[in-house]
């Protein structure tokens, strides 16, 4: 029951956070410099009067403020995040069409820190105060301080035009045609430098978190409990350690998992790689307002989705949850 | 006197922080003395275009796409990454300092409203909205402090108001809330004064962070137009990479040894200004 | 005791010293101590804080922070064999098996995120002791045996769900499973309730005849010796000062040291009247109220918790007024209450029988805050790190008016006062002791010369010899400011020493209220008899020779 009712509250919680995210996109809309109707024509040197007009009345812009704001909600219930005058499509079509890519990237390269972040920091802590303790923390601290978009470029340098070991430009290869296996291959091939160089930084991140948090746990009265229960040091590492200072960990891992998506603009932009990513640069580059706003309201919905998972897993690695 | 010789001895004890330290000094002193080093503007075509590094006498940097001096930009470019870093983390601080000490001194339906308000922010992706905001305010150095302020100041409330709500109910505070003390008072001289060594040291990352920021919104082309900047060297020469690896390679090592010596100079105050949690992970 | 071995010797301690690491305040953490514990027997280390109780315990577990904190010399003989010399690994196969240790704080001791069950599993698990399904079984007759309800779905519980007092007892079960020889219990019951002390030392007096164990038991606390100890051995800043048969110590105590200590245990039994109670009424508290409203969110309702119902009392003039109770009983929200550093919800806090102190508000309410002043427990959280001792006293006369100039000359003259140098007004906080931080407080409560001081369980947090210091201070200046103390504490020796009257609460309710040595003498109430009957040492008396000796030091202070 507490752990059910738990789950409903976030839920609702997450409902509400959507909503407030919603209105500060409208209210972003609004702030931009001008009238709203030319921003959303775009400069796309369409907006002649009768256009402005147009899209006067389709959005209420004569209307009172909340008269605007239901509209938008409207909008967006139903899907509807505007049209992007620049590309000539709907926004949500080019979004969603998009989205898988991103997906894919964000996903592989959170896996790829949490697993290598959390295996660098648990065995800092374990070695503390010796030499692989310090490689670590300050493999840690370089990657922490590196800006990703420069260790992008840097390894497309290396490892493609040096080396060329991996493609660095775009998701499969063009016009070679592969079909099944091959193509998934090939894919995989085009994901190894996007996802490593954006999952660095995290990996970083996650390393620092865990030993920290490792080091913490180890003062705690429970941990010499379980020594003078005369545990092996192993056991009291994975039982007693490990367990509970993962719970940070966990919860951080939920925000910034989320927060990747956003930081997917650099990636995409220097590998070329079609998600959402990429074309919010695109939407940058033309001052497309319509799809920038609306690329961030998707990955602000994601953020809130990533959110509610992280809770689900908290539900299940700590018991307390449901008196807290 | 003697507390800070202490505070110096402890910080110096981090080797990495000297270094840090060190680093950070030599930014400061070139950004400072940019004009003499280049009195020339960093936007100036100076040479034939696509000089690489060590060929040219005076150019040790070597020349970008249009021939711009490199040297004269890695220079003219601390000045920009060290003030955007520095301000917008002074709005940041503004911001989530005043939000953080009401919620955690009021308590209560202050508090719920507030966290809820910083959950908010912390919940949408900080470099998209930072991107969004620029692009809606139009890029300037300023819009670029505002946007990077905006979106990073809900750790400092967090914290804040962490560090508010355990010392409100510590019993120094209570006993001066007994003697009559006023709010604005007790927030003022008893509680803030005493939150002051976690602040600062966030306020080093933070920092560090920003710098990071404003690069990553000059590389996407968000950065002040007028503004030479890490940042945009680096985007400006990613169509030539495959030719001209030097134009973005300088400008990054730059952006990296600026980071990494704020982290290790935070990481140095941390162990100074909280000498028995340092003494634990060593 | 005598310093020899004999068949009967389990654990025997033989000139151990342990160095601490370079800048600590001493050498060795402790030096050149012996002592034995025997089979059958507890044996009780006792000594204030700083004294290398825990060190010496840590160090037969082996649990010491190496190489940091070291034992250089000595031995420590457990079964023939001196397990300083003993290889880890043969050493953790001791602990838990052979030797069992319980520690001072049950609310941390436990794994959060595991179940109980499966903690008290591990130390069969590490042992490699019987089978899976005898396991089960003898979880279940463990936790049964250390008193616990509902043995049988104890164990697929987590620890947050369970009291303090439960949680020491699964300790306990865990400590006790694989039946070692001897059993190490560090302040067990510090942490603890009085009544739920007296249920564990009872516990653990019961499990060691049962099972013919020996157990060293470290407390600072003369009543739990007088409760528990066959043997005690006195520890002084890293020394044995005095060790021997339990009653010989208690009642005839030979070292200086152990004579103070002794002598500054307050007496149980409450002091003949001094003189005539005024009968004029200072503050009258009639049926307050105060409800706690816990996470409560904008989408869910919390609960609610009350902290007082319906309290009525009155302090009179020039008394000291106890408000008696264990944790969670509201005498500390009451305490609070009339401060005005919570609301209460309902009721009245009438001042001088003119002014409801409860109705005021904000800028009301200030000129009568500095009427009532407040000492707090925590001598370490309750002055400003930041800020000069002397500030820390001008302080409050300076928030209601008074000249910064005056109000440090002020400052002085109560420092002189609570018994300090007016000297020390240019220090720091950290440069005192808990004893000097608390005349420190007591110091800045009296500088708006207010007419009742509401001590929060001023002397909890100093160790013996200082408590008795700074009650006898708080008396002396109660007498001499003709001032009225509400004096709110969980120790019923402290309160008999220093209360005229008390009032014992449980539960948010007084369920009893009158003169001291009446409620002492016959208690009316249920609860009031469980507690009385639950302090430590009831039925020891203080030997004269002790009170002796903490006179004969006070007068020599005084001559000096």
């Amino acid at each position: 029951m507490g752990k059910l009712s738990f789950i409903a509250r976030r839920l609702v919680k997450g409902v509400f956070v959507l909503l407030a995210i919603v209105i500060l996109n409208f209210l972003l809309i609004r702030l931009a410099p001008g009238d709203p109707a030319q921003v959303m024509a775009g400069e796309a040197g369409a907006a002649d009067q009768e256009f402005i007009q147009q899209l006067q009345e389709k959005f209420g812009l004569n209307q009172p403020l909340h008269e605007q704001l239901f509209i938008y909600l409207k909008g967006v219930l139903t899907l509807d995040l505007g049209w992007s005058y620049r590309q000539d499509e709907a926004v949500a079509t080019l979004i969603f069409e998009r989205l898988p890519a991103t997906l894919l990237l964000t996903g592989t390269a959170f896996c790829f820190a949490l697993t290598f972040g959390v295996l660098l920091g648990a065995l800092a802590a374990a070695r503390v105060g010796r030499w692989t303790d310090s490689l670590i923390t300050v493999l840690a601290l370089v990657c922490y301080a590196t800006p990703l978009f420069w260790v992008a470029l840097m390894s497309i340098l290396l490892f493609s035009v040096y080396l060329g070991w991996l493609p660095g430009f775009g998701m499969f290869s063009v016009g070679a045609g592969y079909t099944g296996l091959e193509f998934v291959l090939d894919v995989l091939r085009h994901l190894i430098l996007p996802a490593l160089t954006l999952g660095l930084f995290y990996m970083a991140v996650y390393t620092r978190m865990t030993r920290a948090s490792m080091l913490e746990v180890m003062e705690m009265d429970y941990v010499k409990t379980a020594r003078a229960k005369g545990l092996a040091p192993g056991r009291i590492t994975r039982m007693h350690v490990l367990r509970n200072a993962l719970l940070p960990v966990i919860t951080l891992a939920g925000i910034q998992a989320g927060q990747m998506v956003g930081g997917a603009v650099l990636t995409e932009t220097v590998f070329a790689w079609p998600g959402i990513g990429r074309l919010m640069f695109d939407a940058l580059l033309q001052r497309d307002y319509n799809l920038l706003l609306g690329v961030f309201l998707v990955s602000s919905a994601v953020v809130v989705l990533f959110n509610l998972v992280t809770d689900l897993v908290y539900t299940f690695v700590d018991p307390r949850i449901e008196v807290s | 006197m003697q507390k800070n010789l202490e505070f110096w001895k402890r910080f110096c004890r981090n080797k990495g922080a000297v270094v840090g330290l060190l680093i950070i000094v030599a930014v400061i002193l070139m950004a400072i003395f940019a004009p003499l080093l280049y009195p020339d503007s960093p936007w100036k075509l100076v040479q034939r275009p696509f000089i690489p590094p060590m060929e040219l006498d005076g150019y040790w940097f070597g020349t970008d796409t249009l021939g711009r001096d490199i040297g004269a930009g890695l220079v003219h470019g601390a000045r920009v990454s060290l003030l955007v870093g520095l301000t917008s983390t002074v709005v940041a601080l503004l911001i989530g300092v005043t939000l953080g000490a009401f919620a955690g001194y009021y308590g209560g339906l202050v508090d719920d409203g507030v966290m809820r308000f910083t959950e908010l922010f912390q919940t949408v992706p900080n470099f998209a909205l930072a991107i969004v905001l620029v692009a809606i305010m139009q890029p300037s150095v300023e819009s670029v402090i505002l946007a990077i302020g905006i979106v990073s100041w809900p750790p400092v409330a967090r914290l804040v108001r962490g560090e508010f709500l355990s010392l409100r109910s510590r019993e120094f505070v209570q006993a001066s809330m007994v003697l009559g003390q006023s709010n604005a008072r007790i927030i003022l001289t008893q509680i803030l004064p005493n939150t002051l060594s976690p602040v600062i040291v966030m306020t080093s990352l933070m920092v560090a962070t920003a710098i990071l920021l404003e690069s990553a919104l000059s590389f996407l082309g968000l950065g002040d137009p007028d503004v030479m900047s890490w940042g945009y060297m680096i985007g400006a020469a990613r169509t030539v990479l495959r030719q001209a690896w030097w134009m973005s390679f300088f400008p990054g090592v730059m952006i990296l040894l600026t980071v990494l010596a704020l982290n290790l100079v935070g990481e140095g105050l941390n162990d100074a200004m909280n000498p028995r949690l340092a003494r634990k992970s060593r | 005791m005598n310093n020899q071995t004999s068949d009967k010797t389990l654990l025997s301690i033989e000139d151990l010293t342990v160095r601490l690491p370079e800048g600590a305040d001493r050498d060795n953490a402790v030096e050149n101590i012996s002592f034995q514990v025997n089979r059958g027997e507890i044996l009780c280390i006792v000594g204030e804080s700083g004294s290398g109780k825990s060190v010496t315990a840590n160090a037969i577990m082996g649990l010491l922070p190496r190489p940091y904190v070291e034992p250089v010399a000595g031995r420590i003989v457990f079964e023939g064999r001196d397990l300083l010399q003993l290889p880890e690994a043969t050493l953790r196969d001791l602990r838990g098996s052979r030797v069992g240790m319980i520690f001072q704080e049950p609310m941390t001791a436990l794994n959060p995120v595991m179940k109980i069950g499966d903690q008290i599993n591990e130390v069969f698990d590490a042992h490699g002791k019987a089978g899976r399904k005898e396991r089960k079984e003898q979880v279940v007759e463990l936790l049964r045996s250390v008193g616990l309800p509902d043995p049988e779905s104890l164990g697929d519980s987590y620890p947050f769900r369970l009291s303090g007092g439960q949680r020491q007892r699964v300790m306990i079960a865990m400590a006790l499973a694989l039946e070692p020889g001897v059993l190490i219990a560090d302040e067990p019951t510090t942490a603890l309730d009085v009544t739920t002390q007296a249920q564990i030392l009872r516990l653990i007096r019961k499990l060691q005849d049962d099972r013919d164990m020996g157990v060293m038991f470290i407390t600072h606390d003369f009543g739990v010796v007088a409760e528990v100890a066959d043997q005690v051995a006195v520890m002084q800043l890293g020394e044995v000062v005095e060790s021997g048969p339990a009653q010989e110590i208690l009642n005839n105590p030979q070292h200086p040291y152990t004579q103070r200590l002794v002598g500054s245990v307050p007496r149980f039994e409450p002091p003949e009247a001094r003189g005539k109670l005024s009968a004029e009424t200072l503050l009258s508290v009639r049926s307050l109220d105060k409800t706690y409203v816990t996470a409560r969110g904008l989408f869910t309702k919390g609960r609610t918790v009350q902290a007082a119902k319906s309290v009525s009392f009155d302090i009179r003039k020039g008394e000291t007024m106890g408000l008696v109770g264990e944790s969670g009983s509201g005498k500390s929200t009451v305490g609070r209450c009339i401060v005005r550093l919570l609301e209460s919800n309902g009721g009245e806090i009438r001042f001088r029988d003119e002014i409801d102190l409860a109705s005021l508000k904000g800028r009301g309410l200030q000129p009568y805050r500095k009427h009532i002043q407040m000492i707090f427990q925590d001598p370490y959280a309750s002055l400003n790190p930041r800020r000069k001792v002397g500030r820390i006293i001008a302080e409050g006369p300076m928030a209601h008016g008074t000249s910064q100039a005056e109000a440090h000359r002020r400052a002085e003259e109560l420092l002189e006062l609570v018994g300090l140098d007016s000297a020390v007004a240019d220090r720091y906080p950290h440069e005192f002791s808990g004893g000097q931080r608390q005349r420190i407080g007591i110091a800045r409560a009296l500088a708006l010369d207010p007419e009742l001081l509401v001590a929060d369980e001023p002397v909890s947090a100093l160790d013996v010899s200082v408590q008795a210091q700074v009650l006898d201070l708080l008396d002396d200046i109660k007498q001499r400011l003709n001032i009225s103390v509400l004096f709110i504490t969980h120790d019923l020796r402290v309160a008999a020493q220093i209360c005229e009257r008390i009032a014992v609460m449980q539960l948010g309710e007084i369920v009893e209220y009158g003169d001291t040595r009446e409620v002492f003498s016959n208690p009316q109430h249920p609860y009031t008899r469980e507690l009385l009957a639950a302090v430590p040492g009831r039925n020891w008396s203080i030997p004269e020779v002790a009170r002796k000796a903490v006179a004969d030091q006070q007068l020599q202070k005084e001559v000096l």
